[in-house]
């Protein structure tokens, strides 16, 4: 989290514009500098005023649902809070897919909705939906504006509910007669509502036990999660000193890869459904588990009742509401992850002696004999492009262009978590918690029109890049030099991947019949096209890509039916992982519990 | 035991504004928690502050999520759960109609009187009673004169002497470990 911005506020100055003007002052007040937005009827008077200025740029999507994505990775790559402007009725019911997205991977979002006039609302109007009612559920927390003397406050609160605790988008539904009519203004300041408090410092006694804890432990574990991200820098920096004074081995969820370095010799790779052997084995044998900013999602934890048995818990997080929510844990942290890591580095400095580390000489042992196994092993092919070879290639040949990564959903995403290895933090943007496909493309936009001179990679796979190509627009008009990387392995692959195993092969709609050629679609839109068929070409292909301004598309034709290992089965403990089978025979069927999970 | 079901009783702060009820309820129906009883009404009208009174049952940890769900939300100024608070009151209200002939309706007069219900409304053949009281009171004159038609008004409840349920600056609770 970053802190909220300093503002040059005046509520002692209360001047009167029109709604418009107040909302667009609002924003600028609040440090906006982008939005993403798409216009209709209900809010022409803000599209209005956005001609007259140039204080605040407006990136046109060509998809709602892809104005949120685009807010997602601009929020996300830069820590600030994303910003959405839409119509009303079908405007606002396509940012649906996003909010959610944003609300479970706790991104921070406004969105501005328009809405029809206030005396019109109920009667069925052109345009109308009950936005707030459809989108209670997915926001954090949301706002129909019915009088003008409540408009900038409600849009200053947005901002302030947005990014404070654990983030989250925000809705605000603008009726277009408070647009139009006159509506004083007032400051940020004017906006404080106690209720959005949220409890940052951590209480003292339980980060001492819990370092506590820590110096004992014989076979401790850190898994953290975004939460540490979200935090900001500093708490990323604190983890790296944390982990290394400990010299307890750690691990990363999805949607907090970059928190702490790949290359580092405690880092045991990502945990969960597709993790490494050692990661999850490391979690289900551990004897103390420090979760920061991790939420024991379903996909990191497998089957609860079997989940890390032998250990005791200390979970620090934001959200009151995710502690003991999945797991109970034994010393439950409430606070922000900087200031709870600041506050552990202090009481492990006073533990008095430096604990010995030679206690933790088994667990590193066992863990060095899980890591030989290889779990990141996959078949290697002359004569087809193997899609982890082709993504750990794509990560050779950036190296050292500190490149922003975004995915969609599937086994390539699966795939670049595994291979695209990171170091900092915010360059990995993924639709976690919703698995949304179609997330990815329009998120590198967003991220670059953050960082117009950094290198985005959008990371894809050809069923989930199809369902907001629609973006080839937007990211030409705005000349955004977004490199696509498409994995294309012509099936829903994940899903065909399940099909074979749990489902007697039998592949129900998850080939993707009639895919356009994507080096003929990219040159429709005005962009560059490459493909690559051949392992031979590969590298090649991926060098002319990022050798070649503006927008490419590399279609990278792969093997179309490798599976993604090791992995966890529905319903199966952390210790049942599944590895590359040596050949792709059939696999063991899956209890009936685990057949009904997602 | 953590993982006993108990029923809670939950009152909470709110600002009475739009929108605030479906707010609560929906954090209820979208987990699946259940309600057996909510009641709503402004309690504050200088401050614009309703209260709601909610009677829900889970185990330690569904009661401590729902707690920490309900603080989440932007309009609610605090969480009271007074099952774990200590001493409170809890009444409940009911309007209870029988119909019947004459000793029908007398033996239902005579159970009223020693329950301390309130006749109401007498017409002819019907009686309507009003009681007030813990809800398992109500269960019993309802058990016992088999009416035609109930309406409940649900549970309010106070917490006794010093526990006081107030819009003060709400920290964060620390979740029970
Ligand atoms: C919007 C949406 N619809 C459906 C799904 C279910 N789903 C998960 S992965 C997947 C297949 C993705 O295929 P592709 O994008 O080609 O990636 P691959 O798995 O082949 O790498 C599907 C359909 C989803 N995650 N999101």
């Amino acid at each position: 989290m970053t802190a909220p911005r300093e503002t040059l506020s005046q509520p002692a100055d209360v001047v009167t514009a029109t709604g418009a003007q107040v909302v667009l002052r609002a924003l600028v007040d609040q440090g906006v500098d982008v939005i993403f937005g798409y216009p209709g009827g209900a809010v022409l008077p803000i599209y209005d005023e956005l001609f007259k200025q140039d204080r605040i740029f407006h990136v046109l999507v060509r998809h709602e649902q892809a104005a949120v994505h685009a807010a997602e990775g601009y929020a996300r790559s830069t820590g600030k809070v994303g910003v959405v402007l839409v119509t009303s009725g079908p405007g606002a019911t396509n940012t649906v897919t996003g909010l959610t997205d944003a609300l479970m991977d706790s991104v921070p979002i406004v969105c501005l909705t328009g809405q029809v006039p206030t005396h019109m609302i109920g009667n069925d109007a052109f345009q109308e939906a009950d936005t707030v009612g459809i989108t209670r559920p997915c926001t954090k927390h949301n706002y129909l504006v019915s009088r003008p003397e409540d408009l900038a406050r409600v849009i200053h609160e947005a901002f302030s509910v947005a990014r404070s605790g654990r983030p989250g988008p925000v809705v605000v539904d603008l009726p277009k007669n408070i647009l139009m009519g006159s509506a004083p203004y007032v400051g940020p300041e004017a906006a404080r509502r106690r209720s959005v408090a949220v409890r940052r410092r951590p209480d003292r006694e339980r980060i001492r036990q819990a370092v506590e804890l820590l110096a004992r432990a014989e076979r401790p574990i850190f898994y953290v999660g975004g939460g540490v991200i979200n935090s900001g820098d500093r708490a990323c920096e604190l983890l790296r000193e944390l982990v290394r004074r400990s010299g307890a081995p750690i691990t990363l969820t999805l949607m907090g890869l970059g928190a702490y370095p790949a290359d580092d010799p405690q880092y045991l790779g990502m945990v969960g459904m597709h993790g490494t052997y050692e990661a999850n084995m490391a979690m289900h044998d551990c004897d103390l588990m420090i979760a920061i900013g991790a939420r024991f999602d379903d996909r990191v934890t497998g089957r609860l009742d079997r989940f890390s048995p032998h250990s005791r818990k200390v979970h620090i997080d934001i959200d009151p509401s995710s502690i003991n929510k999945n797991v109970p844990v034994d010393v439950a942290i409430v606070g922000d992850a900087g200031e709870a890591l600041a506050a552990m580095l202090e009481a492990w400095s006073a533990l008095g002696e430096e604990p010995r580390r030679s206690r933790m000489d088994a667990w590193w042992e066992q863990i060095r004999r899980w890591r030989a196994v290889d779990s990141l092993r996959f078949r290697p092919s002359r004569d087809v492009i193997k899609p982890q070879h082709a993504i750990r290639r794509l990560w050779e040949l950036t190296r050292g262009m500190d490149p922003i990564v975004t995915t969609d959903v599937g086994q390539h995403q699966m795939w670049a978590a595994q291979y695209f290895h990171l170091f900092a933090p915010r360059r990995w943007l993924t639709s976690g918690g919703l698995g949304t496909m179609g997330y990815g493309f329009p998120a590198a936009i967003g991220a670059q029109i953050a960082h117009p001179d950094r290198l985005v990679i959008n990371i894809s796979g050809d069923a989930s890049w199809v369902m907001n190509m629609q973006e080839m627009s937007t990211a030409m008009q705005y000349r955004l030099p977004v490199k696509i990387f498409l994995v294309n392995n012509e099936y829903m692959g994940m899903v065909r991947q399940w099909q074979d195993f749990f489902h007697g092969s039998r592949r129900a709609e998850s080939y993707m019949a009639a895919l356009p050629d994507f080096v003929k679609l990219a040159e429709a839109f005005g962009a560059k096209g490459l493909r690559a068929t051949h392992p031979d070409e590969l590298d090649d292909v991926i060098r002319e890509m990022l050798a070649t301004p503006g927008l490419v598309l590399a279609d990278i034709v792969v093997d179309k039916v490798e599976n993604v290992y090791p992995m966890i089965p529905g319903g199966a403990a952390h210790n049942e992982i599944k590895l590359c089978p040596e050949d792709d025979g059939p696999h063991e069927p899956v209890s009936e519990e685990g057949m009904v999970l997602v | 035991m953590p993982n006993e079901e108990r029923r809670h009783t939950i009152c909470v702060l709110v600002d009475n504004e739009p929108g605030v009820l479906a707010r609560v309820i929906g954090l209820f129906s979208g987990r699946g928690y259940n309600i057996e009883s909510l009641t709503v009404s402004e309690v504050d009208r200088a401050r614009s502050l309703s209260r709601i009174n909610i009677v829900t049952s889970g185990n330690r940890y569904v009661i401590d999520q729902i707690k920490a769900l309900l603080d989440k939300l932007v309009p609610v100024h605090s969480v009271q759960d007074l099952t774990v608070e200590g001493p409170h009151v809890e009444r409940e209200l009911a309007l209870v109609k029988v119909l019947g002939d004459r000793e029908r309706l007398v033996q239902a007069l005579r159970i009223a009187d020693f329950m301390h219900a309130r006749l109401v409304d007498s017409s002819p053949g019907s009686l309507i009673f009003e009681l007030t009281g813990t809800p398992e009171e109500l269960d019993a004159f309802i058990d016992l004169v088999q009416p035609v038609e109930v309406s409940r008004a649900g549970v309010v409840a106070i917490g006794r002497g010093g526990i006081i349920l107030e819009p003060g600056e709400p920290e964060p609770g620390e979740p029970e470990a």
